[in-house]
């Protein structure tokens, strides 16, 4: 098993080399930097000395790959390369376009995402299961089929309806809550209940319904029939066969998920103006802060990674039959 | 009038045209209908394709862009408007040309704010000024307004359903030909004969009631749309109806036009890299692995950031401002097929590591078949139902897909019309009192309709094709 998770590991390093050129070429070789600097400055009061000067702000007057001025290692080493794209291996992102360290900006925003993300996670899949498992104990009956129906209906309805109306609901017609903001501490706790029930209501449609095709596959099976057969209940069936064989397909999609919920939610934060990973994420993309989107693209590649590792090593948990070598 | 073909235009054309050529290549094949005929039994599946094909019609229509030729003359030569309309614009002109001067609820004869008005003894007071358009026929609107909405839906909608019941009655005595010339009937022909398609009567009846619905909801709205803006108006006085229908071709187009991008790619790389496996596989491999582990919305917003910054540097590409937000359009259509061609590709390539090691497969190399051929003849057509699946699958989520990039600030271009743009405009509106949530609702709820009647169908789709799926049902 430990060999298996340092191949594993080794294994992801051509994975980030591979998106790291990607963002590199995107970012660099698509654009140059002095296409970066114009749009930033604004096409029309463009001169080359304010070029020359956002590009020595940013660091982006340096040689791409190769600089011939420099000796010895700096040749490579002083490159935008090298300084913007080979740095984030180890975790340095450089400065965002206002001046702060994106990595420290990153830790400190982590803990809001986290408070809305991991509650969201764990609420709704105790949810979405609970609810499939329903569907699947009334199968073929009508409760399933409006169970069905409501699916297809709440995974038809946009995702930005549910912020949107939750919002308004919440916080215009029975003023529960703030609308928006965050506190730290224990005050955040009513700033968070409101996106969290709106991140699972979002969920119900999609997930409740994929959880359900995977119930009614496993209870197609033969040991479903054997175990029927020898007088288990169908409660009984359902929880202690059913639910345990289907682990194996649930934890394929869910576990690859959970650690890019530091990532927090895109929409939810930039709604509900929590100050997390995700809204900054949205601001730098409306900013057109390049730096923190390259960092971000690299953080998500690399928590992908951790969450296709981490699926693997959970299929050792629920079946033992799964050995990793 | 110079008809003017923009690229996403093109590649619409050229879906139809696929669309059509291989709808005559199934017919032939009696196997490759049987799929088909079970959709067509299901009665859900049909209304829902109704419906689509509604909203694709509407599409079509939206897709006919061309610009008008200007009344003055430059040397002889016509001048053309610099604005692209399309042949949707010109059936409706009405109501892309009657814009009022700000929000108005829906079927409203007053504007949403008030405003000094000189009354004719040279007064000046502050009060609800009557709208230019909306209800302008109205004596007295406060009286009235009620009476007349209710009469015009009414008339409207019996209209409707006059119009609905004639063609469907002018389609049931076409479908009652003799049963001798079935087999020789074209296509779509077949498609409305129970008999040849399988669709049974209570398929049919289904379809019949609700294209009446259908029939007599268009008559009432398009009745009420002469004389009132059925939807409201937006912030620049636009009509929102008009808005809402606009947008439905931006849907469509992201949601085929990325499959159609992202098709080869999937299909290509899949089937080699299941075929051949050995290093062909771990380059494949290596290549959906980066780029799926780059969180897609970053990926697009990365994508889409760069390409904007590509199209500003160029703005002498584009000889019209449409032909710069179609080529952004079309940007963004590739990036999510660029971005979702991964889940798909894995697909395929589980399958085909499956089906190369099948007896015919291994026939077919021990008698010196060469590998291209086993593909397009052997592969290929054995993995077809699970690219259809998904594409039906894909294009809802890629209709959503669209309204949350728009929020995000990396969608389509603002001068688009879509659903993301209407929703982004509208979001702030919420705040206003009285509210303003027309502009919302209809948005919201015209991609509703086309999200789940795709997501019906596409069900449809996959109970039809999905060998798997059956069997469980048998079994349950």
């Amino acid at each position: 098993m430990i060999a298996y998770l340092i191949r594993r590991i080794l294994y992801a390093i051509p994975i980030l080399i591979g998106v790291n050129l990607l963002t590199f070429t995107l970012f660099f070789v698509v654009n140059t930097p002095d296409d970066m600097a114009r749009m930033q400055l604004g096409i029309k009061r463009v001169t080359p000395d304010a070029i020359a000067k956002w590009k020595q702000q940013h660091g982006y007057d340096k040689p791409v790959l190769y600089n011939t001025g420099a000796t010895g290692a700096g040749k490579l080493t002083d490159t935008i390369f090298f300084e913007k794209s080979a740095s984030m291996f180890v975790f340095d992102f450089g400065y965002s376009d206002d001046g702060r360290n994106i990595a420290r900006e990153i830790q400190t925003r982590m803990m809001p995402s986290l408070a809305i993300a991991l509650p969201t996670f764990f609420v709704g899949l105790l949810i979405y299961i609970t609810f499939a498992l329903l569907m699947t104990l009334f199968r073929g009956s009508a409760l399933d089929i409006a169970g069905v129906a409501l699916c297809v209906v709440l995974m038809s309805v946009s995702g930005l309806f549910y912020i949107i109306g939750g919002q308004f609901m919440a916080s215009k017609l029975w003023h529960w809550m703030p609308i928006s903001g965050y506190a730290g501490g224990l005050d955040s706790i009513k700033f968070v209940v409101l996106p969290i029930i709106i991140g699972v209501a979002g969920g119900v449609g999609s997930s409740s319904r994929w959880y359900r095709t995977i119930f009614l596959e496993e209870i197609g099976k033969d040991y479903v029939r054997t175990a029927r057969a020898k007088g288990v209940s169908e409660l009984h069936v359902l929880f202690r066969h059913v639910l345990k064989n289907a682990m194996i397909p649930i934890l394929t999609g869910v576990v690859v998920v959970i650690p890019l919920l530091f990532m927090g939610s895109l929409l939810t934060e930039s709604f509900f103006g929590i100050p997390g990973l995700g809204s900054y994420t949205i601001d730098a993309i409306n900013s057109q802060d390049f730096g923190v989107v390259r960092a971000m693209v690299f953080l998500g590649s690399v928590l992908y990674i951790v969450g296709l590792i981490l699926t693997d090593v959970s299929y050792t948990v629920v079946d033992p039959r799964v050995r990793l070598q | 009038m110079m008809p003017v073909m923009l690229w996403t235009d093109a590649l619409i054309f050229l879906l139809i045209a696929m669309g059509i050529a291989s709808a005559w290549w199934i017919r032939q094949r009696p196997h490759l209908m049987l799929p088909w005929q079970r959709v067509a039994k299901s009665r859900v599946g049909m209304v829902s394709l109704l419906v689509l094909s509604l909203f694709i019609l509407v599409g079509v229509l939206d897709t006919l862009h061309y610009r008008a030729a200007l009344p003055e003359k430059n040397n002889g030569q016509t001048v053309y408007s610099p604005e692209v309309l399309s042949a949707f614009d010109a059936l409706v002109s009405g109501l892309r040309s009657r814009t009022e001067k700000t929000y108005s609820a829906p079927l409203a004869a007053y504007l949403y704010a008030k405003e000094s008005i000189a009354s004719p003894d040279g007064k000046v007071l502050r009060d609800y000024p009557r709208l230019k358009f909306g209800g302008s026929h109205l004596g007295d609107p406060e009286r009235e307004l009620a009476g007349d909405v209710v009469r015009r839906a009414l008339f409207g909608a019996l209209g409707g359903l006059l119009v609905g019941l004639l063609i469907a009655v002018s389609i049931t005595s076409f479908r009652r030909r003799p049963e001798s010339s079935k087999s020789k009937m074209p296509f779509f022909q077949t498609c409305w004969i129970p008999a040849s398609a399988g669709m049974t009567n209570k398929t049919w009846r289904a379809m019949l009631i609700a294209a009446l619905i259908i029939s007599a909801l268009i008559g009432a709205v398009a009745n009420l749309a002469t004389v009132y803006h059925v939807l409201g108006t937006d912030k620049v006085g636009q009509d929102v109806l008009y808005l809402s229908l606009k947008s439905i071709r931006t849907g469509l187009v992201i949601g085929t036009v990325t499959t159609l991008v992202m098709l080869p790619f999937a299909l290509l790389l899949g089937v080699a890299a299941g075929y051949f496996r050995g290093w062909v596989d771990d380059l494949i491999q290596y290549l959906y692995t980066v780029l799926s582990s780059i969180p897609s919305v970053l990926l697009i917003a990365a994508a889409v950031l760069m390409m904007q910054v590509v199209i500003e540097m160029h703005a002498d590409w584009f000889d019209t401002s449409a032909a710069r937000a179609d080529v952004r359009l079309l940007c963004l259509c590739l990036i999510l097929g660029v971005t979702s061609w991964t889940g798909l590709c894995r697909l395929l390539r589980g399958e085909t590591l499956k089906l190369r090691e099948q007896e015919y497969i291994q026939a077919a190399q021990a008698f010196g078949v060469s590998s291209f051929r086993i593909l397009t003849r052997h592969i290929v057509p054995n993995v077809m139902h699970i690219v259809l699946i998904s594409v039906v699958m894909d294009f809802s989520a890629l209709v959503l897909a669209e309204a949350v990039l728009s929020y995000v600030g990396v969608g389509v271009d603002p001068s688009t019309i879509s659903f993301g743009t209407m929703i982004n405009a509208a979001r702030l509106e919420m705040g206003r009192d009285p509210m303003v949530w027309w502009a919302l609702a209809s948005a919201f709820g015209f991609m509703l309709v086309l999200v789940l009647s795709a997501n019906l169908f596409a069900d449809a789709v996959r109970d039809a094709f999905d060998p798997r799926l059956n069997r469980t049902e048998a079994t349950t």
